[in-house]
């Protein structure tokens, strides 16, 4: 935290001088550590035990808030008896097919109290089919909102039935003892039990812990199940929605939140809203009805209107009730096209034209040279940024133009590079990580020719649009029947010319919404109706321009407002700061302590009670604790006084999650996809239903069971320097920034340096299946060797911010990895890998590609492919014979169209 | 007028400097304790001083590339790994082979005494980081020996370069004990080129109230600036606090009035002995003797002047 | 008196007459020195604006001399930030005023080793007959399955997560109304 989010930073230091204790869980020491009260060294990939060993000292010890636990999460709750955990199946949960290695989660659903199997429709109809959401990362639709059970599953507030999620959940982790612990991450029992005791010591009903990660986290093959493991924790001792404590994620960009929310990703709409798929979604009807969930609880409900105001905000007056708001005008999706894929299927040759948006994926994607490749095979791209930066320039100066691989007089693609406006030369807001709107005034207009992505974007489409003009083709509809006309300012000459540039606060009252007919913007997406006479383009950010002003513009001093700061900026939903708020006050409404109390009952208040307190509460205002739903209830209705995860289907927390997620309702340890270690805890190596593309150009390092996986012994992994930014673009060409870290290098330990011969400040190069690369060496004591599984493993650290262009260059660290992705989000496993590290530089030109072949031949990568599936043959069959039976019990459940 | 202290011993310099009712002494409390070796105060620093580019080197001195300070570099933060006692038993690195000896990883080679901490009060491997900068000293040699009045004495009590008076002569840089002053050898075409530069405390953001450019950027607030009264005090709290709390190590290093500079305006806690973070153990104004040199001279040069007169007296008459 | 007057700059006579007899303070200031004002205060206007690196979102002031950015700091206001900066955000007048940055449309043609420059409408033009031919080139009405995808699969974008949330409207919204859906961002990297 204090190596990329320095000022993020102080809050902890701050913290640590009111008494707080600080513990930092890395590979290596950091500036973090340095400030900390315990460093716990940890082995890359290996974060899942540790943080199951601490849920298991949880459970054995009975140390969870109960009170919390009880009410708030689905501890009681019973699962279904076919469900089959890990422990019987080699580290396979039930429902497994080893031919598309995706689960059937049927067995993985609530146990129902009726019979009658529509009752499961809700927990069915969005279960589905998981083929198609690991292709579609189905999973970041649950960004906003948590899965789509039922209303009023079965429930054992005693916590003693052996199938309720409690029980389920002590079993799941009972093997996550101390010694597994450091016998898997390298962690001494000590160390581990030291943090167990600290994090539950300053939990419950007066003390709260924060779990702060990076989102290095989700850089991994099993990076979703990562962030369950903190998720299960938090609730389980009673930290969330409550002052101090919840997960907080360290995002890497000033706007990475607002891009998910409103989302430049091909699976989603604004307000995570699922793109729809030429599988599922043939009407309007289909597309609200996957996302409203009938017969769940909760915010969704209102789907219908969130997806039409959309529509609506999309094609205008052309989008009407007869015409299903234009639901026709959307492209569909039918799988896969993630970055990843994108980007292989331009190296062959599928792709024609690729805008690059302030992003240098020739340095800062998984796989270099794959994406440098795949630009050199486009008919044109279009890049837009600040700096001449490598992603412009693969034609001429890549490390492929180097080994021959891009020859730039027989490479076809045209290049455009645009200069862009910087962040003062425009107006706009950002999303930052805690969800807050922030808008920035523009202080001067752009140098040169550069423009903002607002003025090229719209005058691009408007452009588009006069060239389709008069097309009676019905494909171009959708492009002209567009609402696009956003009133122009600046310079007035510009304007004149029609080059002015587009009002982004236009374009912010549009996607906070407004009532059609007076141009009155909605103040709560509780306003948005289904009928046209409103629209909306982003329902979350709904509020945003309520009353006409722009909320996130507000910067009222925070030595003029209470701590929480309510007035400065705007923070989604409806400026709550806090989510689920409303746990932190006890079941009858009450704070949960004096010191902890933060939104709270008051039954003085109003007509009947109102809840208060120092943030917007997350919950309707007036409805009390005592509140309990009519049978049959369902939506924002079947949401009772003690139901504070307001987003979810029963309105707990998930300690357990039956549907949504493609890999399995709870984490389990699964190897990275590149360990030198076998999977200690099951028979299943990796994460069995990970996305993977096998192809020549993507080959992975073996692992253990191969002959051959010594020819890459060491861990590495990769991170961010304070000094940079990322891929550097920001960085590398501010000589106030490149001079204090002006070269690539690589940590290694002092024990490792001597094995491997390496010279502090000498050269050493490093390489995998995919290619070498270069730097210094720093040996420091920061980085340890551990003892993992009876052995030593050595880590090497490396920065990944340099490529060939800027004041200081050097090679990418990303040119190490291979491509192989998360199943929920299909985000790449890039912070682990295994690699051998050897002193002096790495072989130049042509030479390199037949060392890194040599390697490749060497490690038995050619003909001899490692199984994604390892667990026992006879786990898998009985894995995948629980789904079988499942198909006949719960036949309903499989009407997906697949 | 000429103090007793005006060359050596506690002084508030600013009156001494013919100031009248001059603000607080202003001055930095540099908190090493917190320090995250961010950098920020560098850059910031840098960004509003105009102050160029220093090197573009990797120094495998741990994190710090910026080597020193200098005329281009008015903060420099130091990073110090200090091998922490382990050598534990259970530590895989050195049960690999115990006969080997450290591999040299290029941190400062000079000697620290021991702290007098019990070994196993200590903490383990430690990284310290401390961003150092010009003293400001009560008693500045630079400033004493500067013969054009460049270097001067604000109303703040801190020690400023004024670019349009300085001649590039040098005698401030031999004189400082820190090290820290230094004349500007690039890059080319930098307008300060030859001329001596250092730290100014922000003098022009002083004059309007504002921070120096450093502490009003720093993260954690491992860089306070205020008045050096306070700060004092401030300091004194805090080590306390820091004793309180087990951390036997920390020490001021700087704001004693007794010591050789007569205390400085911008003094710092530490985690260890000065010469672990390069700074001197106990440095001393160059000029301190300059009272008893001043004497001597002084009657030489009246002696002369006596001379003189009466030869122009004589050759009058 | 005149004599007097022409006297009192002589630099001996200002020590003594100014208390500053060792010449080390009042005495020695230049008129530059006097007449000394930071950026901050002789700055024309201050735009409110935000950090844009990571995702701490802290508040920054960026003054506004002659149209020229000559500082950002700190915003004191800000309860994320307190007016801090990290070194990046602390260089973002570097990255604002850089002599690196890109004033100019650079336009590399198929096959050729070296930039040319573009006029920018003309690159405009360029770029949006492109989208129209390879929109053209690529459409797909149904997919292998005989669905109905109304798309191109031959129009990307990835990036970037220092865009602004208007920004990324107006991507989606373009892009998702020509039917491009291979639209990406550093989000999922």
């Amino acid at each position: 935290m204090a190596e990329a989010h320095p000022v993020g930073f102080q809050w902890v230091v701050e913290a640590k001088k009111r008494g707080a204790r600080i513990i930092h869980v890395d590979p290596r020491f950091t500036r973090t550590s340095a400030l900390a009260h315990q460093h716990v060294p940890i082995r890359v990939g290996s974060d899942i035990a540790f943080l199951g060993g601490i849920i298991n000292y949880v459970l054995e010890n009975e140390l969870d808030f109960r009170d919390y636990v009880v009410s708030y999460t689905n501890a009681a709750t019973i699962v279904s008896d076919t469900f089959v955990d890990v422990d019987d199946l080699d580290g396979l949960f039930s429902g497994f097919d080893p031919e598309t290695r995706t689960y059937d989660p049927t067995s993985w659903q609530y146990e129902s109290e009726d019979t009658d199997a529509d009752l499961h429709r809700s927990q069915a109809d969005s279960s589905g089919d998981h083929v198609e959401h690991r292709e579609t990362a189905a999973g970041m639709q649950h960004e906003s909102h948590g899965s789509s059970v039922s209303a009023r599953p079965m429930r054992d507030e005693t916590l003693q039935h052996p199938r309720c999620v409690y029980q389920v959940l002590k079993r799941h982790y009972a093997r996550y003892t101390p010694e597994v612990v450091e016998q898997v991450c390298g962690v001494s029992q000590d160390d581990f039990l030291a943090v167990c005791r600290a994090w539950t010591e300053n939990s419950g009903r007066e003390r709260t812990t924060a779990l702060v990660y990076s989102v290095g986290w989700t850089q991994h093959s099993v990076g979703v199940q990562y962030i369950r493991a903190g998720a299960i924790l938090q609730l389980l001792l009673g930290n969330m929605g409550r002052p101090g404590g919840g997960i907080m994620a360290l995002r890497g960009h000033a706007s990475i939140q607002g891009s998910t929310d409103i989302p430049t990703l091909f699976n989603l709409l604004p307000g995570y809203l699922p793109m729809p798929n030429a599988a599922k979604h043939h009407t309007l009807t289909d597309w609200i009805e996957s996302v409203r969930n009938p017969g769940a609880k909760g915010f969704w409900a209102n789907a219908g209107a969130y997806g039409i105001n959309l529509l609506k905000a999309y094609w205008g007056d052309a989008a009407t009730a007869d015409n299903d708001f234009c639901f026709d005008y959307m492209p569909r999706i039918t799988g896969d096209h993630g970055t990843y894929r994108t980007v292989l299927d331009m190296i062959d040759g599928k792709v024609k034209g690729y805008f690059l948006l302030g992003q240098n994926p020739a340095v800062g994607s998984a796989h270099g040279r794959a994406q440098r490749l795949g630009m050199a095979n486009l008919d044109w791209l279009v890049v837009r940024d600040l700096f001449e930066i490598e992603s412009a320039t693969f034609w001429k100066d890549s490390p492929e133009v180097e080994t021959g691989e891009i020859v730039p007089e027989e490479c076809r693609t045209e290049v455009f590079l645009f200069p862009a406006a910087s962040h003062v030369e425009k107006e706009g807001t950002f999303t930052q990580t805690q969800r807050m709107l922030q808008w920035r005034e523009k202080a001067v207009e752009p140098p040169g020719d550069a423009t903002s992505e607002l003025w090229f974007f719209y005058h691009l489409g408007r452009m588009v649009r006069e060239r389709l003009a008069g097309s009676d083709d019905e494909r171009d509809r959708p492009v002209l029947d567009l609402a696009w006309d956003y009133p122009l300012h600046g310079d007035p000459e510009q304007v004149a010319a029609g080059w002015g540039e587009p009002s982004a606060e236009a374009v912010l009252k549009e996607i906070n919404g407004y009532e059609v007919a007076t141009g009155r913007p909605l103040s709560t997406f509780t306003e948005m109706k289904a009928d046209g006479s409103t629209l909306g383009g982003c329902w979350i950010y709904t509020g945003v321009y309520k009353d006409g002003v722009n909320q996130a513009a507000r910067r009222t001093s925070r030595h003029d407002q209470s701590p929480v700061a309510p007035e400065w900026g705007w923070a989604w939903p409806l400026n709550r700061r806090i989510l689920y708020n409303r746990a932190s006050a006890d079941p009858e409404g009450r704070p949960w302590s004096e010191r902890k109390a933060y939104v709270w009952w008051d039954p003085e208040k109003g007509d009947a009670g109102e809840w208060v307190g120092d943030d917007v509460p997350d919950f309707e205002k007036t409805k009390p604790p005592s509140y309990r739903a009519p049978e049959g209830s369902e939506g924002v209705e079947a949401i009772e006084g003690i139901d504070p995860f307001i987003m979810q289907g029963d309105g707990k927390g998930a300690l357990y999650v039956p549907q949504g997620l493609v890999d399995g309702p709870m984490p389990t340890h699964y190897e990275p996809v590149e360990s030198p270690f076998r999977n200690l805890v099951h028979g299943q190596q990796g994460n069995p239903t990970r996305k993977e593309y096998r192809r020549d150009d993507n080959r992975m390092n073996p692992v253990p069971d191969d002959d051959h996986a010594d020819v890459f012994p060491f861990v590495f992994t990769t991170s961010r320097l304070t000094e940079h930014h990322t891929a550097g673009g920001m960085s590398r060409y501010l000589e106030h920034l490149a001079e204090l870290q002006p070269e690539m290098f690589v940590e290694v330990s002092p024990a490792l340096a001597r094995e491997r011969g390496l010279e502090h400040m000498g050269w050493c190069h490093v390489i995998t299946a995919r290619s070498a690369i270069e730097g210094r060496v720093m040996v420091t004591e920061r980085l340890r060797p551990l003892r993992v599984e009876g052995r030593i493993v050595h880590q090497v650290w490396m920065p990944y911010h340099w490529g060939q262009s800027g004041l200081v260059s050097g090679d990418s660290a990303n040119d190490l990895f291979g491509i192989s992705l998360d199943p929920n989000v299909l985000i790449q496993e890039s912070k682990v890998g295994t690699c051998d590290v050897r002193p002096g530089k790495r072989p130049r030109g042509t030479a390199l590609r037949d060392y890194v072949d040599g390697y490749v031949a060497r490690s038995g990568a050619v003909d001899h492919v490692v199984p994604v599936v390892t667990a026992s043959a006879d786990a898998v069959r009985r894995s995948h014979d629980v789904q079988e039976d499942g198909k006949d019990q719960h036949a309903p459940h499989q009407v997906e169209d697949r | 007028m000429i103090g007793r202290n005006s060359l050596f011993g506690p002084l508030d310099p600013a009156p001494d400097a013919g100031y009248e009712a001059p603000p607080p002494r202003k001055g930095f409390f540099t908190d090493t304790s917190v320090c995250i070796g961010c950098k920020a105060c560098e850059v910031a620093c840098k960004e509003w001083n105009d102050v160029p580019e220093n090197l573009f080197q990797m120094l495998g001195t741990s994190y710090d590339n910026s080597h020193s300070l200098n005329a281009n570099q008015w903060r420099h933060v130091a990073f110090i790994e200090r091998p922490g006692r382990s050598t534990a038993p259970d530590q895989p690195d050195r049960l690999a082979d115990p006969a080997t000896p450290p591999v040299d990883i290029g941190m400062p080679t000079v000697g620290a005494p021991p702290s007098g901490v019990p070994d196993e009060a200590k903490p383990d491997f430690q990284w310290l980081m401390s961003s150092d900068v010009c003293k400001h000293c009560t008693h500045a040699a630079c400033l004493d020996v500067c013969p054009t009045g460049s270097l001067f004495r604000s109303e703040f009590g801190t020690v400023v370069v004024q670019d349009d008076i300085c001649n590039g002569c040098g005698y401030c840089v031999a004189a400082c004990p820190y090290g820290v002053i230094d004349r500007r050898t690039g890059p080319e075409g930098d307008p300060s080129v030859g001329i001596a530069q250092k730290c100014t405390l922000c003098y022009d953001r002083l004059t309007d109230g504002q921070r120096p450019a450093c502490a009003a950027a720093c993260p954690t607030e491992s860089i306070v600036y205020g008045d050096v009264e306070q700060l004092r005090q401030q300091a004194n709290e805090r080590v306390a606090a820091l004793h309180e709390q087990g951390v036997m190590d920390a020490r001021l290093y700087g704001n004693d009035p007794e010591d050789g500079v007569g205390g400085t305006g911008a003094f710092f806690l530490l985690l260890d002995e000065p010469e672990v973070y390069g700074l001197p153990p106990d440095p001393v104004v160059t000029t301190k003797d300059l009272p008893h040199m001043f004497t001597r001279a002084g009657m030489a040069g009246t002696a002369l002047l006596i001379g003189a007169a009466l030869s122009f007296v004589r050759r009058r008459s | 008196m005149a004599g007097s007057r022409s006297l009192l700059p002589w630099p001996v006579l200002r020590q003594l007459l100014d208390g500053d007899v060792l010449g080390r303070g009042r005495s020695v200031r230049s008129r530059r020195t006097d007449e000394v004002e930071p950026r901050t205060a002789t700055a024309d206007r201050v735009a409110r604006s935000v950090c844009p690196y990571c995702a701490v979102g802290c508040g920054q002031k960026v003054f506004v001399k002659d149209e020229e950015v000559v500082q950002i700091e700190g915003d004191p206001d800000s309860p994320v930030s307190r007016g801090r900066l990290c070194p990046k955000g602390s260089a973002s007048k570097n990255l604002v005023t850089s002599s690196l940055r890109q004033t100019a449309v650079k336009y590399r043609a198929p096959y050729a080793t070296e930039w040319q420059e573009l006029d920018l409408h003309t690159a405009m033009d360029m770029v949006a007959d492109r989208v129209v031919r390879s929109r053209r080139d690529t459409w797909q009405d149904l997919d292998e399955h005989g669905r109905k995808v109304r798309r191109t699969m031959g129009i990307a974008s990835l990036g970037g997560a220092t865009l602004d949330n208007e920004e990324n409207y107006l991507i989606k919204k373009l892009f998702t109304a020509m039917g491009a859906i291979q639209i990406e961002n550093q989000a999922r990297i």
